[in-house]
């Protein structure tokens, strides 16, 4: 859920842009990262650990603790919480490690 | 490769006012910083700063990163790199930096690391749980991006960290279900604590986290009482519902690259961690390198600044750009600091910072990975 | 005890309060900062210089009643939303407020005591634009005279969660 008013902040949500995730389109504002997106739209688990397969989401939302891999146009262990979302982007949960681009 | 007199790792509060006092002294600066804005952890802190009205008391934390970031933009002796991370020092006095996917080579007269720090973790069943995040995330998510962390929280920590992410999440319209603190008492300021129980949200001393419950994601957390010796009292747990769990369970100093620099370190609980051992000029045991902010020791943003100025001031000092004023001011700056550290709150600070400037005590448990 | 609760006691309370006689002669600022924290801003903000210069900043506030006329000024200037300004012969407290949605003037709203427990209904008398003060709103409440120190914020109709 995106907070619309607040005491302090103003959120400029100026261009809408949609991408997909997992085959389902999702509505995002430019400037958001491909998590925030992801969790206003109630997605909070974004993949499944690699051994025992817990579900796995946002950590430290800064780039530091990589929880929020997923595989983003192709790429994998793209760090989501500091990736900014693109039209167009195909944002797929990621299974196990990633493999490796060719 | 890039020359320049002044390289800063860091662009939260240390560095840029270590950037801005050095390139005010006629000093070429180069910042560096991994995020894609300047300005480290003040561009989600949404209330209003303590410290000294002369060093900015009284604004919002939110603007005081807009109005040194605008200065540092306008400053036509300081260069900013962002999404840079700095990879190594070298012997010859080089840093390498990974930029837009190429490798940069830089080579300066004086460098500052203003690296910040990360947060603790906490040990407890299901703390991977989607839902668990630390007090930065849940800030990141709130004040950066508008999104709400979840519907009902519960913090864990009652330092200045958990009271304020607890007072803001309150104001994006997010539940506090409680704050749980391990001591027997509130470590942050009263005056915080008293702001979230105004507003109905309860401190419980003396609690700990024993487990998160749900399957996909946090549904509730189980709570217990700890006595006296920190050992949880069998039969006190109690369920709390929350969505979401929020640790605020202290900060450690980042120092990777300063301990790969071989800077003489040394573990010092008073202020967080491993830390580099440096002069009250902030300068370490490497002529050319300097500390600032929590890099160097957990305070806060005040510090930090100050540390930030102290720093810059006596690396231009030591590049030849000398002016009789700088001695003046570094006197006056670390004057302030001195101060600002004087009171009940500053006592474990000082400690810590007596113990780093390489005193006896310290002197056993130093380390270092040079040769 | 505040240690532990975050919630100052009544002791806590009277070793800031001015006199009865103070009191009944007009408005004047409660200040409730009880502990050595680096910080100084108050003493800036007030133009009647009714708070005594910090010797050190880690010094408490330190109010001349005399001083002080209840102007509100200190109100939004305290980092730590720790001000407040009573005024006992109108049975009116004013406090600062930072949540949504803001009440309007003539409202009723729930007085809420240190512990965020309603105790009295709230008329709202007069409230500062936010804005006039970056972000914090100053809210004027009259309240029956025996929880005029006790309401020190206030609930806003039904609030979800907050």
């Amino acid at each position: 859920m995106r907070i619309k008013e607040h005491p302090v902040l103003e959120f400029k949500r100026d261009k809408e842009i949609t991408f997909t995730y997992n085959g389902k389109k999702i509505k995002a504002y430019e400037g958001e990262t491909i998590a925030a997106s992801l969790y206003a739209s109630g997605i909070r688990v974004l993949k499944a650990s690699s051994k025992y397969e817990r579900p796995r989401g946002l950590f430290c939302a800064i780039g530091n603790c990589s929880s929020c891999h997923m595989v983003v146009d192709g790429v994998p262990n793209v760090k989501t919480c500091i990736t900014k979302v693109e039209q167009g982007m195909i944002v797929q949960e990621e299974v196990g490690k990633g493999d490796i681009i060719d | 490769m890039i020359e320049t007199d002044i390289l800063i790792i860091g662009g939260g509060p240390a560095g840029m006012t270590a950037a801005l006092k050095a390139a005010d002294n006629s000093a070429q600066v180069i910042i560096i910083e991994k995020y894609h804005q300047l300005g480290g952890q003040l561009i989600k802190q949404t209330h209003r700063f303590f410290g000294s009205k002369k060093e900015q008391a009284g604004i919002r934390g939110i603007e005081i990163a807009k109005q040194l970031t605008n200065r540092i933009k306008e400053h036509e002796n300081i260069n900013v790199y962002t999404e840079a991370t700095a990879q190594g020092y070298y012997e010859d006095g080089v840093l390498t930096v990974s930029h837009n996917n190429k490798f940069i080579k830089i080579k300066p007269k004086k460098i500052i690391v203003a690296t910040g720090a990360s947060e603790k973790m906490l040990g407890f069943e299901n703390n991977d749980l989607p839902g668990v995040y630390g007090a930065g995330a849940v800030q990141t998510l709130m004040n950066l991006y508008g999104i709400l962390p979840g519907e009902r929280v519960i913090m864990v920590g009652a330092g200045n960290i958990g009271l304020i992410v607890s007072y803001q999440l309150l104001q994006a319209g997010v539940k506090v279900a409680a704050v749980i603190e391990a001591s027997g008492k509130i470590g942050g300021y009263l005056v915080h604590a008293s702001k979230i129980r105004r507003a109905g949200v309860p401190i419980y001393t003396n609690h700990s986290i024993k487990k998160a419950i749900g399957e996909k994601s946090v549904q509730a957390a189980e709570v217990v009482k700890l006595d006296d010796n920190w050992n949880e009292i069998q039969g006190s747990e109690k369920i709390i519902k929350a969505d979401t769990i929020c640790l605020a369970v202290g900060l450690r100093p980042l120092t990777d690259l300063l301990i790969q620099a071989g800077c003489e370190m040394a573990y010092i609980p008073e202020l967080g961690g491993d830390v580099p051992i440096r002069d009250d000029n902030l300068k370490t045991t490497n002529n050319n390198i300097f500390v600032a902010g929590d890099s160097g020791g957990i305070e806060e943003a005040t510090a930090a600044m100050l540390e930030g100025e102290i720093a810059g001031l006596k690396a231009v000092s030591e590049v030849g750009h000398i002016d009789s004023n700088i001695f003046t001011e570094l006197k006056r700056l670390k004057d302030e600091l001195k101060k600002l550290r004087s009171g009940p709150e500053g006592k474990v600070i000082r400690q810590g910072i007596k113990k780093a400037r390489g005193d006896s005590n310290a002197g056993k448990n130093r380390y270092t990975h040079l040769r | 005890m505040l240690e532990r609760t975050g919630i100052p006691t009544s002791d806590d309370i009277n070793s800031i309060l001015p006199d009865e006689e103070r009191l009944k002669k007009g408005p004047v600022a409660v200040i409730e900062c009880f502990r050595e924290i680096p910080c100084d801003p108050c003493y800036f903000s007030c133009p009647f210089e009714a708070i005594n210069e910090f010797d050190d900043i880690n010094d408490k506030p330190d109010l001349d009643f005399d001083k002080c006329t209840g102007c509100q000024n200190c109100i939004a200037n305290c980092p730590g939303l720790a001000i407040f300004v009573v005024d006992y012969n109108n049975s009116m407290v004013t406090i600062p407020y930072e949540f949504l949605p803001l009440p309007k003037k003539g409202d009723i709203v729930a007085g809420l005591n240190r512990k965020g427990e309603k105790v009295c209904d709230a008329k709202v008398v007069k409230i500062k634009d936010p804005e006039k003060n970056d972000k914090t709103a100053v809210i004027t409440l009259k309240v029956p005279t025996e929880y005029l120190m006790e309401v020190r914020n206030i609930k806003v109709g039904d609030q979800d969660g907050r």
